[in-house]
């Protein structure tokens, strides 16, 4: 009954998923950004910091597709190169923020008592400080690089996964089957790991998907400001950051870098609208109840 | 005493007493940054100036010298009196470098959180009120266009095209509002708009939630059914109790502004904290960074203590919770 069940709950979000059109486009958009991430180094038509001064501020043409820049490097394949180091950024400071700020929130909805007293008024404190402020006093510390960046994110970011995870850890421990996994003995790790943690990933998914695009824009602040990845690789935020000199007379300098972030941004945004709809009971009725109408 | 039995004067006590808390904590971080850099802070600082003289000299002024507790609760001390120490790299007092700043951020703060409520208050009501027809879906996908947006490029863009291009208003720069107003308003255009439209694009989508959510309560139907005009409903029952959980959201937006400036100051060269932390953090500039990242965390725990016991007035389900 259970498995029946179960796989009739997933072929219905696979259903009201695939529906909604914002979600499949989005959904598309981020299958090319992960292809470009993978495979920019094979894909770029040129080499990425290769000068050609002759054809210096060109727009876009059939040779060169998102123009050239005031050193005559080809935009495209500095926009895909960077677009690889932005997505990866962007995904390993997720992954620690997911990795510490669940641990630590789950910790706390499930022991409570001073355990999640100190941990939360950790994480209040964390959150007096505004995302790109406690990014750059990191950066302070560290000094600027691709490793200071993917650290500064990640920790801003964590405060946000706690909160999630032990609003869902106290919603989900106080559930019958939990409940009863303990009075039968179960060890406090496996009722964790068995049923907490399965019953907390639907939030924590569409905190996910959020928490990418905002890192793309902390990212891409950041190498703006020259804090974040350093030349000579390549960054979307650098990139319009030094295309600032040139807007009137190479306008492709600022819009194509700034184009990619967007449209990122905006499709892991709407990536994470879709999968609200879907993972969050609440709104999940509400759209199976229009759709009844 | 008997005024400490009131809900209200205890939902502030404990409000207040809350951010007392997070605000010590507040200041354990900032300490502890100068401390956390790996090397000396101070040998940094100085880069090629180095000479044993000025390094004596300034770990001295900066009291680094002194053992950690000591400077710890000499921090402390000193920073809840509002005296932050002084600047690594020309000796000025931080808390005055930081009161000079203020007003250009909090000027733009102010500017772009006036032009997202203009625009997210119309846009979100009406949203809500034609949930589901073309201006919804027309609202919906601007504002989450609006969300995307990196603001420094947007910010890049207006000036491309208001100040270069178009020749309107002047690309950067700043003038104080009392010693001239013409050319405030002429300087502040562009950075407010662009703070203010990335603001709007958020601020709306929480309007519109609100709305609908109003709109489903039950004091709503009643209002309905028993004969008010749809006018009345919508005003007088919806939109107005739908603005209580707006004014929460406006006061996180501001303090989210005031700290999140930095990009949009840079890009338009406006004189605030936020070209202020820049600067100082590229320059290892500790003490002023320490100053900054104080007063901005300060700032933000006041709006929200501001905003929730605003929230707690006019509304009396929250103190009694």
């Amino acid at each position: 009954m259970t498995t029946i069940a179960a796989e009739t709950t997933r072929v219905a979000s696979w259903r009201l998923l695939l529906r909604n059109p914002a979600t499949v486009v989005s959904a598309v958009v981020l299958g090319v950004v992960v292809f470009v991430a993978v495979a920019a180094n094979w894909i770029t038509p040129f080499g990425v910091n290769v000068v050609d001064v002759p054809s210096a501020l060109r727009p876009p043409s059939g040779d060169h597709w998102f123009g050239t820049d005031e050193l005559g490097r080809d935009v495209l394949s500095r926009v895909l190169v960077a677009t690889q180091a932005s997505i990866g950024v962007a995904v390993v400071s997720v992954a620690f923020a997911v990795i510490v700020g669940v641990t630590v929130g789950i910790v706390a909805g499930y022991r409570g008592g001073w355990v999640d007293t100190v941990f939360m008024r950790a994480v209040d404190v964390m959150f007096a400080f505004p995302v790109l402020l406690l990014a750059l006093a990191v950066v302070a510390i560290l000094g600027p690089g691709t490793t200071t960046t993917i650290l500064a994110i990640g920790i801003v970011y964590t405060p946000i996964f706690a909160r999630v995870a032990r609003a869902s850890t106290l919603s989900v421990r106080v559930e019958p089957f939990v409940q009863m996994s303990h009075a039968m003995g179960t060890g406090n790790l496996y009722i964790l790991a068995r049923h907490i943690v399965p019953n907390i990933a639907g939030p924590l998914i569409v905190q996910t998907s959020l928490s990418l695009a905002f890192a793309i824009l902390s990212e891409a602040a950041l190498s703006f400001l020259g804090l974040g990845i350093q030349p000579p690789r390549p960054s979307l935020g650098r990139m319009i950051f030094d295309s600032q000199g040139f807007v009137t007379m190479a306008w492709w300098m600022a819009v194509f870098p700034g184009a990619t972030i967007f449209v990122i941004v905006l499709a892991f945004n709407l990536a994470g609208d879709g999968l609200r709809d879907v993972l969050d009971p609440k709104q999940r009725t509400m759209i199976e109840a229009r759709s009844k109408q | 005493m008997a005024v400490f039995t009131q809900p209200i004067v205890r939902f502030i006590a404990r409000r207040l007493l809350y951010s007392l808390v997070v605000l010590l904590g507040v200041l354990v971080v900032v300490f502890a940054l100068v401390h956390l850099v790996p090397g000396d802070p101070v040998r940094i600082a100085l880069g090629t100036r180095f000479t044993p003289d000025a390094y004596d000299a300034l770990r001295s002024a900066s009291g680094l010298d002194r053992p950690i507790v000591e400077q710890f609760f000499g921090y402390i001390g000193s920073a809840l009196t509002g005296n932050l120490g002084v600047s690594f790299r020309n000796g000025d007092p931080v808390t005055v470098t930081l009161l000079e700043r203020l007003p250009a951020t909090v000027s733009l703060g102010l500017v772009g959180i006036v032009i997202a409520l203009l625009i997210a208050l119309p846009a979100g009501i009406w949203s809500a009120l034609h949930e589901g027809r073309v201006s919804d879906a027309i609202v919906r996908v601007t504002s989450q266009l609006g969300v995307s947006i990196p603001d420094f490029w947007l910010g890049i863009l207006l000036i491309a095209l208001f100040a270069t291009t178009l020749g309107w208003l002047p690309t950067s720069g700043y003038r104080p509002l009392f010693e001239d107003p013409a050319g405030w308003l002429r300087h502040i255009v562009l950075p407010g708009l662009t703070v203010g439209l990335v603001a709007a694009a958020i601020m709306t989508r929480y309007v519109r939630a609100a709305v609908l959510e109003v709109a489903s309560m039950g004091y709503v139907r009643t209002a309905r059914s028993k004969g008010l005009t749809p006018r009345v409903v919508t005003f007088r029952h919806t939109v107005r109790n739908a603005l209580v959980p707006v004014l929460t959201i406006t006061g996180i937006q501001l303090a989210t502004i005031l700290g999140g400036v930095i990009v949009v100051e840079v890009v338009f060269a406006w004189p605030g904290l936020g070209r202020l932390v820049y600067n100082a953090v590229a320059a290892r500039d500790y003490p002023v960074i320490q100053g900054a990242v104080l007063l901005i965390a300060a700032l933000f725990l006041l709006i929200n203590l501001i905003v929730d016991v605003l929230y707690a007035v006019v509304d009396p389900r929250i103190r009694l919770a």
